[in-house]
């Protein structure tokens, strides 16, 4: 509670307008990215991936004849903010879409914002799925493209037949081990089998955790731990893991929030043979992916520099964003939004992500074992692209709802029972 | 039994791996052919995994032991001509190329053209048994024991019947017991009443998991009411045992988290608790120490060990002057004014975390937690301390003493006390209040950096590191009672300790929520904390 009452206090960041170009015929793309507080170590890489993406579509010719001009503004991990800042983007700076955000709580703030000036936000974070609203773009994973196939492999290929569910106690985890919950009982998993536990944010004292943990799996079942811990905490669990002695041919953590980026800022030792899912990883090997690498680490002038998935899924939403405004012939979000359903552009993993009707895209889901090198060995992947899910089929409230933005339903919450869309448009 | 896994095993097994390397090295050629080795450089993993199950069948196979430990590390590297060859990081950037077959060394400044022998979970795990089913074999009897251990991990009815054949040749008593576990497990297992009723006397003395699993098992399915009425017991007296261990690995815990949030909190004792300062920079202060151990271990690579000690007074003094130069820069100017200090530190608070972000970036950096301070003290199959916290508890402590030690016995100590209790008074007797404030307060930073030192190791070290200790700190020093060094020792302890207890119950959330209602309930009867301030002092 002290926390949030420091946090108001913040004062709020400058705007860090990058460019002081004011030329008439510039097309400006807001990036709604924290460069300050707690969740700048992972949005702040975010921003540059977007300012290189621009630059690059510049050095192209730009869009429609005219230059792209980033307008970057830091609202500081701060939820309130966001919104503030969303709203000066679209209302000051008449920017043409927004790249940006990373909590599902800074989303959940700025929603309202979008959907009442009805601008675009491209939002490339994995996230809990619920949701699909007529102003968002959502080019990072839902549950059914990084959670259920995770759960899949560990079950079908590892043999895995206790659970642990542990994640940070926010809406993320505890949607998606809500919904892997369910999915787990459907195939015949018995309660006595899962165990679930929530931390608070920043946790960092594992002991009794990390102990029951060890408990739980030595019943002579295979165990593994299916992780939606955020970020900051998991180095002490990882660390924690290794100083008790659980090894990953133990007991595997396959995680749904360590990337590359997590991993260049740790000692990897304890985490070697850990899992992770993604849609993308900087190890695979493909004429995209290399390049995209080259271009990255050259821009930010260091060769040590990771590429991970948010960053690809900046890479899909921009080009396809690029696409439909030379589609629609103009940047008017509400054209954009109608031309951009249906648009295709290659991923960096060596195939190509569309964007279906429920604003969702089609996504590859790799399985990664970490080397100690901080890189991930690519042990398994999906044989087809998976289509997002908005509504997860697993849940019983949302079994029966559909998000279809076309001209067909125009609706993100359509319920297939009833016929009817529910009041709220997201 | 006390058996340390990292230290003297490694030892042992350095060792023996030099023997074997010195008596068993041609042997190594006869073992491997080159379809074995082409497996090894390109095959697919479940070729590998096939490859390592077979090798113990060979004649002579312990001399495979050095390559399949160092596969497991993930240093088994295959030259062009197909030697064995381990790479591992050497000093100044080189890599120590060792030639498993001849036992040559050199260094060198790159891999070149050697190949990595790729592995992952599937073939560890493999890898592991196999070295375990060789050890068997071993001479030295911990090492023997420290296989049976790993099989025990995971019975079946293979690594029974490899046990069975090494039971009647075992001398050492602390051996066979291990395996005479292993056995009872897999006699237990066949269900053959004849064996059972010894096959329990075994387990119900063994703390093992697949004992009592096992036990279970048997008693689901078993006729006998005499047998399961056996079982049962067998199954009491196991978990009475068990149970007994859990309370003291709580204890522990229990400790070891109190004693992070007596290091974070004590130097606050002494700004908050002597001096009356809120401050707010508290957390960024330990931070600042943490840091410093960041720039310690990178200034020496090649000295981990070492740089935790070097940043521990490396640590104190950096946190310590700019303890020193907030004080004088800013709180003296704020004396009497709590609400200005609260505002002012926490402004400061800000500054240094942002500082912090722009010279470092707002990545997280690793401190490297050095090998002597890395895994277990295993005390037997259910009760292992992590010897990272045990070292944090005795630095604790040492510490506490320390700073005890300053505050009772010398001068500075004197003279702090002096202005505390009475600052005219101490002045009229000429001692230099502004002199001390500043001492007084450089020396609660000081320690708040080195706290820094010992969170550096077990979490995160980045921009935001203070901002979760600083309600902690503030927490134990009003409950322990302002101003008093004991009664924050006893209050981290005992908030630690109700933490832990609390956890496994409520849940980690909860139980924070829960100790700090306690909190608030306790100062509402007990205004001055756990040890309130008696005399002139704690009236003014």
């Amino acid at each position: 509670m002290k926390k949030s009452i420091l946090k108001s206090l913040a004062i709020p960041a400058a705007l860090l307008a990058s460019s002081i170009t004011f030329a008439a015929d510039s097309i400006k793309v807001g990036v709604l990215h924290s460069l300050s507080g707690t969740m700048a170590i992972s949005e702040t890489t975010l921003k540059d991936t977007m300012l290189m993406l621009i630059e690059e579509q510049n050095k192209k010719g730009g869009l429609l004849g005219k230059k792209l001009e980033p307008v970057v503004v830091d609202p500081a991990s701060n939820w309130p903010l966001f919104a503030e800042k969303a709203r000066e983007l679209i209302e000051k700076d008449k920017v043409a879409a927004v790249f940006g955000c990373w909590t599902s709580v800074s989303r959940k703030s700025v929603l309202p914002v979008f959907e009442e000036l009805n601008n675009i936000l491209f939002y490339p974070v994995q996230y809990e799925g619920e949701e699909s609203s007529k102003n968002v773009f959502y080019t990072g994973a839902a549950p059914n493209q990084q959670a259920i196939p995770a759960v899949d492999y560990l079950m079908n290929d590892v043999g895995v037949e206790r659970w642990v569910l542990a994640g940070t106690d926010y809406v993320y985890p505890r949607t998606t081990n809500k919904i892997l919950e369910a999915y787990l009982k459907a195939k015949g998993v018995a309660d006595a089998d899962i165990m679930i536990n929530y931390t608070p944010f920043g946790h960092s004292d594992w002991q009794s955790i990390v102990s029951d943990i060890k408990k739980f799996g030595s019943a002579g079942k295979k165990t593994a731990v299916v992780s939606t811990i955020n970020g900051d905490a998991n180095v002490p669990f990882y660390k924690e893991l290794g100083n008790q002695g659980l090894s990953a041919e133990d007991i595997p953590v396959v995680a749904f929030s360590v990337g590359e980026e997590e991993l260049s800022g740790i000692d990897t030792g304890p985490l070697v043979g850990h899992l992770a899912a993604w849609n993308y990883f900087m190890s695979v090997d493909s004429k995209a992916n290399k390049k995209f690498i080259k271009d990255w680490q050259k821009f930010i002038g260091s060769k040590e520099r990771v590429s991970n998935d948010p960053m690809e899924a900046h890479y899909i939403g921009f080009n396809m964003w690029v696409k439909a405004v030379e589609k629609a012939g103009t940047t008017d979000p509400e054209a954009v939004q109608k031309a951009i359903i249906g648009v295709e552009v290659p991923n960096l993993t060596g195939g190509t992500a569309k964007m279906l009707a429920n604003h969702h895209i089609t996504k590859p889901v790799l399985i990664g074992e970490i080397q100690d090198n901080g890189q991930f060995d690519v042990v398994w992947e999906t044989d087809d692209l998976v289509p997002g899910d908005a509504w997860s089929d697993h849940l019983p409230g949302s079994k029966d709802i559909v998000a279809d933005w076309t001209d067909k339903l125009g609706c993100g919450n359509y319920n297939t029972k009833t016929k009817k869309c529910s009041g709220q448009n997201y | 039994m006390l058996l340390p896994r990292k230290g003297c095993i490694g030892i042992q097994l350095l060792l023996v791996q030099i023997i074997l390397l010195l008596l068993c090295s041609p042997l190594r050629a006869a073992l491997m052919d080159e379809q074995d080795l082409a497996v090894l450089a390109d095959g697919s993993y479940t070729d590998k995994r096939e490859l390592v199950t077979s090798l113990p069948d060979r004649p002579g196979a312990t001399a495979l032991l050095p390559v399949l430990q160092t596969m497991l590390g993930g240093d088994l590297y295959l030259s062009e001509s197909g030697q064995l060859i381990s790479v591992t990081d050497a000093d100044n950037d080189q890599y120590r190329i060792a030639d498993l077959d001849s036992g040559d060394v050199t260094l060198a400044d790159s891999k070149g053209d050697l190949k990595r022998v790729r592995i992952n979970n599937s073939v560890r795990r493999i890898l592991r048994r196999t070295i375990a089913q060789l050890q068997l074999r071993a001479d030295d009897p911990a090492m023997r024991l420290a296989a049976v251990n790993q099989i025990i991990e995971k019975v079946d009815s293979d690594s029974v019947a490899i046990i069975r054949e090494y039971y009647s040749d075992e001398q050492d008593t602390e051996v066979r017991e291990a395996m005479a576990v292993v056995l009872a497990v897999g006699d237990l297992r066949t269900g053959d009443v004849a064996l059972a009723g010894a096959a329990i006397e075994t387990l119900s003395t063994s703390l093992e998991p697949v004992a009592l699993n096992t036990l279970q098992q048997f008693m689901q399915g078993t006729d006998s009411a005499l047998l399961a009425r056996q079982a049962q017991d067998a199954i009491d007296a196991i978990e009475a045992r068990v149970a007994v261990y859990e309370n003291i690995e709580t204890l522990y815990f229990g400790l070891s988290f109190g004693s992070v949030l007596v290091l974070a909190g004590i130097g606050l004792a002494i700004t908050f608790g002597v001096m009356g300062v809120i401050n707010m920079a508290h957390g960024e202060l330990i931070m600042l120490g943490a840091y410093t151990t960041y720039v310690i271990q990178q200034l020496m690579p090649d000295m981990i060990g070492i740089s935790i000690i070097i940043a521990i007074p490396a640590a104190f003094l950096v946190s310590a002057l700019a303890g020193i130069l907030m004080e004088r820069l800013v709180i003296r100017h704020l004396y009497g004014n709590p609400l200005e200090t609260l505002l002012a530190t926490f402004g400061i608070s800000l500054i240094l975390q942002q500082t912090v972000r722009t010279i470092f970036s707002p990545l997280n950096k690793s401190v490297i937690t050095p090998d002597w301070m890395s895994g277990l003290l295993e005390v037997n199959s259910v009760l292992s301390l992590t010897w990272n916290r045990l070292y944090i508890i005795v630095f604790c402590l040492m510490v506490f003493l320390a700073l005890v030690f300053v505050m009772k016995k010398t001068p500075l100590g004197l003279q702090v006390r002096a202005v505390s209790q009475n600052r005219n008074m101490a002045r009229a007797m000429g001692v230099r209040s502004q002199w001390v404030d500043a001492l007084t307060f450089g020396l609660g930073s000081g320690i708040a950096g080195v706290a820094g030192v010992a969170l550096s190791l077990i979490t995160n070290v980045g921009p935001n590191l203070g901002q979760a200790y600083i309600i902690d700190s503030f927490m134990v020093v009003v409950f322990g009672g302002v101003g008093n060094l004991l009664g924050t020792l006893f209050a981290g302890m005992s908030l630690g300790v109700m933490n832990k207890v609390l956890e496994p119950s409520a849940g980690a959330v909860l139980a924070k929520i829960l100790i700090l209602v306690f909190i608030i309930l306790f100062i509402q009867k007990r205004p001055q904390g756990l040890f309130p301030q008696r005399g002139r002092a704690a009236e003014g």
